[in-house]
């Protein structure tokens, strides 16, 4: 028999709040079928199909309610990130390989929803941008520079059947982020890359408006309560402050703040992934640590490392400091005036 | 206007209050049989001082306090006392408490009550006296004896006097009425606390969704000759909590684990300053009390009942359960508790009765896991992080759940009632607490037991010691005689004989001390006098011994 209180009436239920972070990722996914073609939903299918075919499985295996835990949403909020991160018009198996490791692997060999020590979804990443990394970073080429847009049925072709009669170079390209890498390290002027049509405004042809398009679903996430400005703004202006160091501490010119902003992964990171709370740090102070941290590392990664991006792997080092951070953070216990919490002795 | 301080989170459920609070306190009839628990204060119940066939008066003292922490309980009626046994009580455990049943005789006969009158001039002491004896406690719930908390420490100040009529509960309206019906009898017993704390300001606070009250006690403030204040405060549970409510009005927060006067305020309910009134005037101990009667019966209404009211009477007074009623509820839906058995009466601690049906208390919907969204910690007054106390309290690692200040949770509900998950988080820390209580009754029972047994072997030790010596020396005392008379053949054979000697001597004194003895469960002090006693003995035993072998 369970005690008071004999009334509950959260804001939101956990499926609900699930549902609506999947509602504020769609005007980036609307963005991104518009600027890149409608490759994205075979993706978003097939990570969805996998993810509740694993999550199933892993529900199966473990003797828990299939129906009860499929409702939760989770491992559909996790198929998208992954999609999200993922190049679209990859061949179905790198999906399925992604989901199995997000779902199988990070989530429920770690004990399922709400006990995963990484996001799920930047496991999944990591595990393929290390072993597949040419068919990682073989994006589509937005629509606005691309040969060739390919369309639904040719998007679903490709995905299944490989590429036919298209050539790759037709309807992928470099991502701007990589491109200005390599191009930096092979000695090209930086205001000659940067003209370049790929890099469009800010951070990218088509990337850029996506990106805005994942600020303006975080800031639903804000405006609706489910998320703290913390994560976020920590991230971004972390991004900003290291971006603008280097550029100071640097010799030749450097990619900029709105660069690093718009380009990649950062609205999606800063706003969906790191946000996840599972995952993330949760006390107040704790999430600006650890958002700062996140934000930082992934502009370091992404002027000193040799990954296409750095939202992932920076995420997934502060996951496994989160923790700790979260231990050193706790906030002070109304009552015990002055000192500074200590989570644990 | 008053600056206000507002305490963190808190929410704010449906206030369920017009269902009650629109019909005057009614009168309960004499009932034939009252069930008054020695058990309705916090600290030592009261001792019975009537037994069984004894014929009591109404207001006569049937329980006397036991202690400093205690207070006394009264015949709410005259009759005969049909039991002294443990009975049906309310309380979350449902587990049957010491009371007395008294039969009415229809008479309502009272003792001849002492009223109070010349308070002012009375002594302090011998006042705060009298106020135990008649019974009072805070009656808010928490049910803390009244004359202590009207003693402060000599060297504690309390400038602030803040008188609780936040009510922030659902469904509670019985301090409402109180307040609306007799706001003039209020002040005359917050008169008597703020005299005898020597309070500078006196505060009540009153949540602002009850402005017929409010107004009530800002009228009858205006004559009552002493600087008193009403203060409007948000509604927001739970804003009644004590240190809430403290906060809120001062600004102040109560260092964790100290009392509020430590910070120079001390804080009543409504209903206790109402029932000081009572005694200092009429000299009448507590007896009765206002009750929420609602939820799902025909006629929800405040009542004032004799404690001792069997709970299926006072739901009778308030015209019975509706068809489809589910259960009953002690106090509010946030901190209450379900009542197993409604044989149980009404005491100083019961503030409301909530017919539960399934639509206004549905069953909890099955939970989920937690995702860490920190809601709870948002909701939470005492400012803790509920999911963390809750992943520990889960994993049974209590020293963790204790680092994240586990007792200093309130128990108040908001993080159960706003989790997405279901997750019934106070559960947890309710069992976290009571583990970690009953870890500590083991450790110390376990200390003792270890002190115990180390004090046993060190006796056997010395014991076994004492006489060996004592052998050894009768060995000697032996041989050098033998050695003397020559009449004694074989010396070795003699020494011999007497070790065989000292050991049947051995045997029967371990023979006569083998007895049952109902001496290994004392204290440890106890448990050392004992040893001396006997140790003593041993030697007196011994001597005469010794005297008898001299003899032969």
């Amino acid at each position: 028999m369970t005690g008071s209180p004999y009334i509950t009436q959260p804001r939101r239920e956990t499926p609900r709040i699930m549902l609506l972070v999947l509602l504020a990722l769609l005007p980036g996914i609307v963005a991104h079928w518009w600027l890149f073609g409608p490759g994205i939903w075979v993706s978003l299918l097939l990570c969805s199909l996998f993810a509740i075919g694993f999550e199933s499985l892993a529900l199966l295996m473990r003797n828990l309610p299939i129906g009860f835990y499929l409702r939760d949403n989770t491992a559909l909020v996790t198929a998208w990130l992954l999609a999200l991160s993922m190049p679209t018009l990859a061949p179905w198996w790198l999906y399925l390989v992604g989901v199995f490791f997000a779902i199988i692997v990070a989530k429920h060999l770690y004990g399922g929803m709400g006990q995963n020590l990484f996001n799920p979804a930047m496991v999944g990443f990591a595990v393929l941008i290390l072993s597949f990394p040419v068919q990682m970073t073989q994006w589509p080429a937005p629509a606005a520079l691309a040969a060739h847009v390919p369309s639904l049925t040719e998007s679903f072709d490709l995905v299944f059947a490989g590429q036919g009669s298209l050539s790759i170079d037709a309807y992928t390209s470099a991502t701007p982020l990589d491109s200005l890498k390599t191009q930096l390290r092979a000695g090209t002027a930086f205001d000659d890359i940067i003209g370049q049509a790929i890099f469009g405004h800010v951070g990218g042809t088509g990337g850029e408006l996506v990106a805005l398009m994942f600020l303006a679903g975080g800031l639903l996430l804000l405006a609706l309560r489910l998320i703290t400005w913390h994560i976020p703004v920590a991230f971004l202006g972390a991004m900003a402050l290291t971006a603008g160091l280097i550029q100071l501490i640097e010799p030749g010119p450097q990619a900029g703040i709105l660069f690093h902003w718009a380009a990649g992964g950062a609205m999606l990171g800063a706003f969906f992934i790191a946000t996840d709370p599972v995952s993330a740090a949760s006390t107040p102070r704790g999430k600006l640590i650890y958002a700062a941290g996140a934000g930082f590392l992934t502009v370091i990664i992404r002027v000193y490392g040799n990954l296409p991006d750095g939202v992932a792997f920076a995420i997934l080092l502060m996951n496994i400091a989160a923790p700790l951070i979260d231990r050193y953070t706790q906030p002070r216990v109304f009552g015990h005036a002055g000192r500074k919490g200590k989570g644990s002795r | 206007m008053r600056k206000l301080y507002p305490f963190p989170g808190g929410v704010h459920p449906p206030e369920h209050k017009s269902e009650s609070n629109g019909r005057p306190i009614a009168q309960a009839p004499l009932l034939p049989r009252y069930v008054v628990p020695l058990r309705q204060h916090i600290g030592n119940p009261a001792k019975p001082v009537v037994k069984v066939g004894d014929r009591v008066l109404k207001g006569q003292m049937i329980g006397q306090p036991d202690g400093y922490v205690s207070t006394a309980v009264h015949a709410p009626t005259s009759g005969r006392v049909v039991a002294v046994a443990p009975q049906p009580v309310p309380h979350p455990s449902g587990i049957a408490d010491l009371a007395i049943a008294i039969e009415a005789d229809g008479e309502d006969r009272a003792i001849e009550y002492q009223p109070l009158l010349d308070w002012r001039s009375m002594d302090p002491s011998t006042l705060r006296n009298r106020i135990r004896d008649l019974g009072l406690a805070g009656l808010g719930g928490a049910v803390f004896p009244s004359y202590i908390k009207l003693n402060p420490k000599a060297a504690a100040r309390i400038p602030t006097l803040i008188l609780n009529g936040a009510e922030c509960e659902p469904w509670i309206t019985c301090d409402d009425r109180l307040m609306r019906e007799r706001p003039h009898d209020i002040l005359r017993g917050i008169a008597v606390m703020q005299a005898l704390l020597h309070a500078e300001e006196v505060l009540v606070g009153i949540e602002d969704n009850k402005p017929e009250a409010m107004a009530a006690m800002q009228a009858a403030a205006e004559h009552c000759g002493f600087p008193l204040e009403v203060v409007a405060v948000p509604t927001q549970y739970p804003a009644g909590g004590g240190k809430q409510l403290t906060y809120l009005l001062t600004g102040k927060e109560t260092p964790s684990g100290a009392l509020s006067t430590d910070i120079g305020v001390q804080v009543f309910n409504i209903g206790t300053a109402y029932s000081l009134y009572r005694a200092i005037e009429f000299g009448e101990p507590v007896i009765s009390r206002v009750v929420t009667v609602t939820g799902h019966v025909a006629e929800p209404q405040n009542i004032e009942v004799r404690i001792g009211t069997p709970i299926a009477d006072l739901i009778r007074l308030a015209g019975g359960e509706l068809a489809g009623a589910s259960g009953r509820l002690i106090g509010g839906p946030m901190m209450g508790f379900d009542l197993r058995d409604d044989a149980a009466p009404v005491t100083k601690s019961v503030n409301c009765v909530i017919v539960k049906n399934p639509i206004l208390f549905p069953p909890p919907p099955p939970p989920m896991p937690c995702i860490r969204c920190g809601e709870c910690a948002r909701a939470c007054p005492a400012l803790l992080q509920p999911f963390e106390l809750y992943w520990y309290a889960k994993a049974r690692d209590f020293g963790k759940a204790q680092g994240y200040q586990l007792f200093d949770c309130i128990e108040c509900g908001c993080c159960s009632y706003v989790c997405p998950s279901h997750i019934p988080l106070v559960d947890y820390f309710r069992y976290g607490k009571s583990e970690i209580w009953a870890r500590e009754r083991e450790m110390q029972a376990a200390e003792q037991a270890r002190k115990r047994h180390e004090f046993h072997l060190f006796r056997e030790e010395r014991e076994k010691q004492e006489k060996a010596d004592k052998l050894a020396a009768k060995a000697a005392e032996r041989l050098k005689q033998g050695a003397a008379a020559p009449a004694t053949a074989d010396p070795e054979a003699e020494r011999k004989k007497a070790i065989l000697q000292a050991a049947i001597e051995r045997a029967q004194k371990a023979k006569a001390n083998i007895q049952p003895r109902n001496v290994d469960n004392v204290p440890p002090d106890v448990q050392h006098e004992i040893a001396e006693i006997e140790a003593r003995r041993a030697r007196l035993r011994e001597a005469a011994h010794a005297q008898d072998e001299d003899k032969a």
